[in-house]
């Protein structure tokens, strides 16, 4: 983006300007002759003389007023979009709130934040931030530089710096947001002045959102925009022609075209291979995307629910702010989640229900006694433990959050399936508090879903888990579990295109001869060559427990040769034990073979992770 | 000897298994490194020819194959691992021992074999290495109990005649002793042995016996103590039949050449009774044994495998040049045969005492199968007896139990694990099951081309009610079946036989002579259930109301003209 290019587009005429035609005419001539720097001398010129003015001739503000627009119809305000994200909702909504910025005439800047450079950061007026929380409390990978950078001592002063921050999270976790709030306490810290208030989002982040993005807009034009902004806010098309027209708030409603079970005989584990077809939604996916699923709830779950509350399945219950309505049954079969208690939620239920057990459990000092309370229990639990019978079902469907959509790692490429997607889905099944609980999502597809029927999904574009550009770079995938899904994408897309690289897949789960998912196919891509090697650790089959890491740690001679190759790393999995450990082994390794103190090796791989050569996504 | 049966008289070029195992420097081929791979559980094929020398054959679990390949796994690969113990005979402690292992690493029962060995199924790659080091601690071995080597050495378990059997089960040891392969793979592989640099050292050292490539194809060898002929000598290639007299081993009558395999619709493979060429010493059989095979091991026929059993070396060439050459080779000459006789060769079930004054219970076991089932706890009454027995147990060729050598003091303890635990003898059940035998078929064998073991106890419940009918419960008639014609069982010496086809389909073979001495000869071909029951109840009538005194059932289907008689394998198809 080149300012040069949106002077021109900022023309300035007698209707959109306060200066007559003669003046019109003058500053068009001079004004495109100018360099950047004769603009910014200009801008501080004037607004030198203005300063000046101001103190000297109070009683003129119909003319300070028309100095002031000058400035900032001339030399438009410069933001800045960081994002910081994991699954790719956070990078969407920075390339749609630059769009807007940039409709409006500001110049943006937008880059993940590992790509910033914190040097830069006391050079910037204006700042967005969007950041997501993962795990307990934690940023997202491609933001740990950044947020480490801010919490250190280096961090400079940003008096000048105005900023605001979008957060996104999930208020089923403890730490809600975490991420964003301490990005906007530290920013506050270190001098900066906030430009609106920092939103706070949930797994449904479409109206917050929007919302912040808004008040961004407004409080930026406040502080500047002329008019001719406001009007162009409305105009702005946020259709994008390439894009299929199905997205996250329009899902496509896909066909079902194979469902079924990776796992053999006598496992302890199902998981579900789900081929869907993508015909006629001109979604496009690439490895390393993800597919959005947005489940219904559990029939029996339902049912049991209404029949507790002893509520009417009939009744027609309002499900969103345009006031559609639904039977209340199938309202919650598919617009509310009622497996998962938050404590905002309880808040609601307590203000709708005005129950005091548990308005006592919100009170200070019972915080463990909520977290063990909510932790696996469901709305099922609550009202029956807590007696809300009374509540009315409208009352009680207005305060439930919309069943958010599950996102699972393709597992195949588009290359190798037109018109297909791939997932791989572990059915969670498990006992609680006296109960059989089932994974919404997982268990329908494994229990209601056959080939034949549809179910609304979308694409979630992950820029932050994408193989290597160059095809002939080496790539280290590990995988364990449904954690191997993307990789089967990654080789099938590599075995489509012809790439060269290498491949080395760690994978590992319990069983070796039950739980060996898509087993024949990298059998096949070993036999081929796409697959150059492929270590296995089976959990259950030994005395002793193996894991993934550990065959790193055995191979850790070559798997150290080949990251001096340039090799790209990709985890993928379960977040808290599994990409920690491999984590830990890797920066083990690079002590052991490399000869670096533990601290060389966290800097290694902190510029892996930067050089977007260690990339994860976990869950 | 650098190579062998360059004297085969055909010319052909070797079979890829002769290649295999030229290449293989004496047995390791590249096992090592295949049974570590992860990726699979399976070993290549050019191993698996090598594994089966290790006494394993690599197997799938045919019943999840084509489920398996839908869920993108690879077919469940496991291994039959058999043990050996010549004349079948192991120690409580060896008996443990399998129970151990077969719980651990297989899957939960032991099979005993018609050849008097244990088989367990289902033992993963993983496991392969310390099941196998287990079996050997236990100072039994896996070695050579499959491949193209002298398999293990069958004897009488004969619990009437103590000392005698205790004299032929001792050449019957020596005799598998001698013969045992020489190369040190075995313990390389498995036990952790060290290795020897330089292993392709001079084929006399490594191999003195075999050479090399080994034997064109398996060597059986059996020993019978007449009157008994459990082992069916007549179809080992080399069978050995005791001559006492007056209370003494003098000897023995030698046989050679028989053999069952065969293929179907392959008239040039055929069934073969072994013909008696002489009589020697006992201190004659080693040496008799080792020129035996050596002269299978130059003149088999390693071209084509089917045609490369001992059998067709001697029908092509006549038991006349086989003799010659066995003389010449040994440098004297057989004396003439001595009489004996057999009269049956099945098991004699329920408690005997010895002429040693110890006691020996034959217990009854459907298929030779070992496991506890819900209603019958064999597997774990056994263990307890083993716990406290201090005699030994032996592997019938029938693929029954003999727990011998109890001394009176011990008969009444392990006569109540025996009530307990509801062993039995087989007498609750009709002779006829009691003279059958199945082999193991679907879903581990990769030659089954039909069920045996599944389905011959049912089968047996629908002729059962036919025998009662013509008052023939308690009447001895050999019956056995198998899924493929390769033999397991001995099918072609029963007097009814059924031999897997296709699924649920069988030929049916008659008129099996009821102590092994006669082929049986195909009766039905491609048949199922109810064509057999429709073709045995009539015959089974006759058989009731027609028979002469002493009259077997095999001996009448030809009197009566169902087939013809089968005198010699080389008529089997005629």
């Amino acid at each position: 983006m080149c300012a040069f290019e949106r002077w021109i587009w900022l023309e300035l005429q007698v209707t959109n300007s306060p200066f007559n035609q003669e003046q019109v005419e003058l500053l068009n001539r001079l004004l495109p002759t100018l360099t950047d720097s004769q603009r910014s001398w200009l801008s501080g010129y004037i607004a030198a003389i203005q300063g000046t003015a101001a103190a000297s001739v109070a009683t003129a503000p119909q003319a300070n007023t028309a100095a002031i627009a000058v400035p900032a119809a001339l030399a438009p305000k410069e933001v800045t979009v960081l994002y910081g994200s994991q699954t790719g909702n956070g990078h969407g909504l920075s390339k749609k709130l630059s769009k807007k910025l940039e409709e409006v005439g500001l110049v943006v800047t937008m880059s993940s934040m590992s790509d910033f450079k914190p040097n830069n950061l006391k050079k910037l007026q204006n700042l967005l931030i969007i950041v997501s929380t993962h795990g307990e409390g934690e940023p997202p990978d491609n933001a740990i530089p950044f947020y480490e950078f801010l919490h250190s001592k280096r961090a400079p002063q940003v008096e000048s710096l105005q900023y605001s921050v979008l957060a996104l999270g999930d208020t089923s976790y403890e730490f809600f947001c975490q991420t964003g709030k301490d990005f906007d306490k530290r920013l506050e810290e270190l001098g900066g002045k906030r430009l609106t208030p920092r939103v706070d989002c949930d797994v449904d982040f479409d109206e917050s959102a929007a919302e912040w993005m808004n008040q961004v807009l407004q409080s930026l034009n406040e502080a500047g925009a002329g008019s001719s902004v406001v009007e162009s806010v409305s105009a702005v098309a946020l259709s994008d022609s390439t894009e299929s027209e199905f997205s996250r708030s329009n899902p496509f409603q896909a066909e079902i075209l194979e469902n079924l079970n990776l796992n053999g005989r006598g496992s302890d584990r199902e998981t579900r291979h789900i081929e869907i077809s993508l015909e006629g939604s001109n979604l496009q996916y690439e490895p390393g995307d993800s597919l959005g699923i947005y489940p219904e709830n559990h029939p029996q779950l339902v049912d049991d629910l209404i029949a507790a509350m002893g509520w009417n399945a009939d009744e027609v219950v309002v499900i969103n702010k345009h006031g559609e309505a639904r039977a209340l049954r199938d309202a919650l079969l598919r617009h509310y989640e009622i497996t998962v208690l938050t404590k905002p939620l309880i808040e609601q239920v307590v203000k709708v229900s005005g129950n005091e057990g548990l308005r006592k459990l919100l009170e200070p000092g019972h915080e463990q006694e909520l977290r063990t309370y909510i932790e696996e229990r469901d709305l099922l639990d609550l009202v029956q433990d807590y007696g809300l019978q009374q509540v009315a079902a409208s009352d009680f469907v207005s305060i439930l959050r919309k069943i958010p959509a599950r996102l699972y790692s393709i597992a195949s490429s588009s290359k190798a399936f037109p018109d297909e997607v791939h997932v791989t889905v572990r059915t969670v099944r498990y006992e609680a508090h006296g109960r059989d609980r089932y994974g919404v999502c997982s268990v329908q597809l494994a229990e209601r879903l056959e080939a034949g029927d549809t179910l609304p999904v979308y694409v979630q574009h992950n820029p932050n888990f994408k193989l290597p550009e160059n095809p002939d770079t080496p790539i280290i995938m590990i995988g364990p579990g449904t954690g191997v899904a993307p990789f089967r994408a990654f080789l099938g897309e590599r075995e489509e295109t012809g790439a060269g690289g290498k491949s080395w897949l760690f994978y590992g789960d319990q069983h070796f001869s039950t739980d060996f998912l898509y087993q024949i196919e990298w059998q096949r891509w070993l036999k081929d060559g796409v697959l150059t090697q492929m270590d296995v650790a089976f959990s259950r089959d030994t005395d002793k427990k193996v894991y993934v890491q550990h065959r790193m740690l055995e191979r850790s001679k070559e798997l150290y040769q080949w990251l001096q190759n340039g090799a790209c790393v990709y985890v993928c999995g379960d977040e808290k034990k599994m990409a920690h450990d491999v984590h830990s082994a890797l920066g083990a390794i690079l002590e052991q073979e490399g000869g670096m103190s533990p601290e060389e090796a966290a800097e290694y791989l902190g510029l892996m992770q930067q050089e977007k050569r260690y990339q994860r996504d976990v869950y | 000897m650098s190579d062998n049966n360059l004297l085969s008289s055909n010319s052909a070029p070797h079979s890829d298994v002769e290649d295999i195992k030229r290449r293989s420097n004496y047995l390791r081929g590249s096992l090592v490194e295949t049974l570590e791979d992860r990726i699979t559980g399976s070993i290549p094929e050019d191993d698996n020819r090598l594994m089966k020398f290790h006494g394993s054959y690599m197997q799938d679990d045919r019943d999840l194959r084509n489920e398996r390949h839908k869920q993108k796994l690879e077919p469940a690969y496991q291994f039959m691992l058999r043990v050996r113990a010549a004349g079948g005979v192991v120690t409580p402690e060896q008996w443990l021992m399998m129970d151990r292992v077969a719980q651990k690493y297989a899957n939960g029962s032991i099979r005993l074999t018609t050849r008097q060995s244990f088989q367990l199924h289902g033992v993963l790659k993983w496991n392969m290495k310390t099941t196998i080091q287990e079996v050997n601690e236990a100072l039994l071995s896996t070695l050579a109990a499959c491949g193209d080597v002298n398999r293990n050495v069958m004897c009488n378990p004969n619990p009437y005649q103590s000392e005698i059997h205790s004299e032929v089960y001792e050449w019957a040891r020596k005799v598998s002793d001698h013969l045992d392969p020489r190369s040190r793979a075995y313990h390389e592989i498995w036990l952790d042995g060290e290795k020897i640099v330089d292993s392709l050292q001079d084929a006399e050292e490594q191999e003195p016996i075999y050479g090399p490539v080994y034997l064109p194809r398996k060597f059986k060898i059996g020993m019978a103590v007449p009157p008994s002929n459990d082992v069916d000598v007549y179809s080992q290639d080399l069978g050995f039949i005791a001559i006492v007299e007056n209370g003494e081993l003098k000897g023995f009558n030698i046989s050679v050449g028989g053999g069952m395999g065969m293929t179907h619709g392959d008239p040039l493979t055929y069934p073969q009774v072994a013909k008696v060429i002489g009589f020697c010493k006992p201190e004659q059989i080693i040496d008799l044994a080792e020129k035996t095979v050596m002269i299978q091991r130059d003149y088999g026929d390693r071209a084509v495998r089917k045609h490369a059993r001992f059998k067709y070396t001697i029908d092509d060439r006549g038991i006349d040049w086989f003799v010659s050459e066995l003389s010449e080779r040994l440098g004297w000459k057989l004396e003439e045969a001595r009489p004996f006789h057999f009269d049956h060769n099945g098991d004699r079930y329920g408690w005997v005492k010895g002429s040693n004054g110890k006691w020996h219970f034959t217990l009854f076991i459907q298929s030779g199968r070992v496991k506890d089932e819900a209603d019958y706890l064999l597997m774990t009454g056994l263990r307890e007896i083993a716990q406290i027995h201090n005699g030994d147990f032996r592997l019938t060729a029938n693929q029954n139990l003999i727990i011998a050598n109890v001394s009176s003091h011990k008969k009444k303890k392990i006569e109540e694990l025996i009530k307990r635990y509801g062993l039995t003898d087989g007498s609750h059940y009709s002779a006829l099951r009691r003279n059958s035998m199945a082999c193991v078929s679907l879903p581990t064998c990769g030659l089954a081309m039909a069920e045996s073991e599944r389905y011959l106890p049912t089968l047996l419940d629908k002729i059962d009610p036919i025998l009662e009918e013509n008052g023939l419960r308690e009447e001895d008639i050999v019956i056995r079946m198998t899924g493929c014609p390769n033999g397991c069982a001995r099918p072609m010496l029963a007097e009814i036989a059924f031999i897997g086809k296709a699924p649920g389909k069988y030929n049916m073979y008659l008129g099996g002579g009821f102590s092994g001495h006669r082929l049986n000869k195909l009766f039905k071909e491609n048949i199922g259930e109810t064509e057999i029951l429709d073709s045995l109840r009539p015959m089974i009538t006759q058989y009731a109301q027609e028979r002469e005194k002493g009259e077997h059932f095999g001996d009448f289907v030809i009197r009566a003209g169902y087939v013809k008689e089968v005198l010699d394998g080389q008529q089997f198809h005629a």
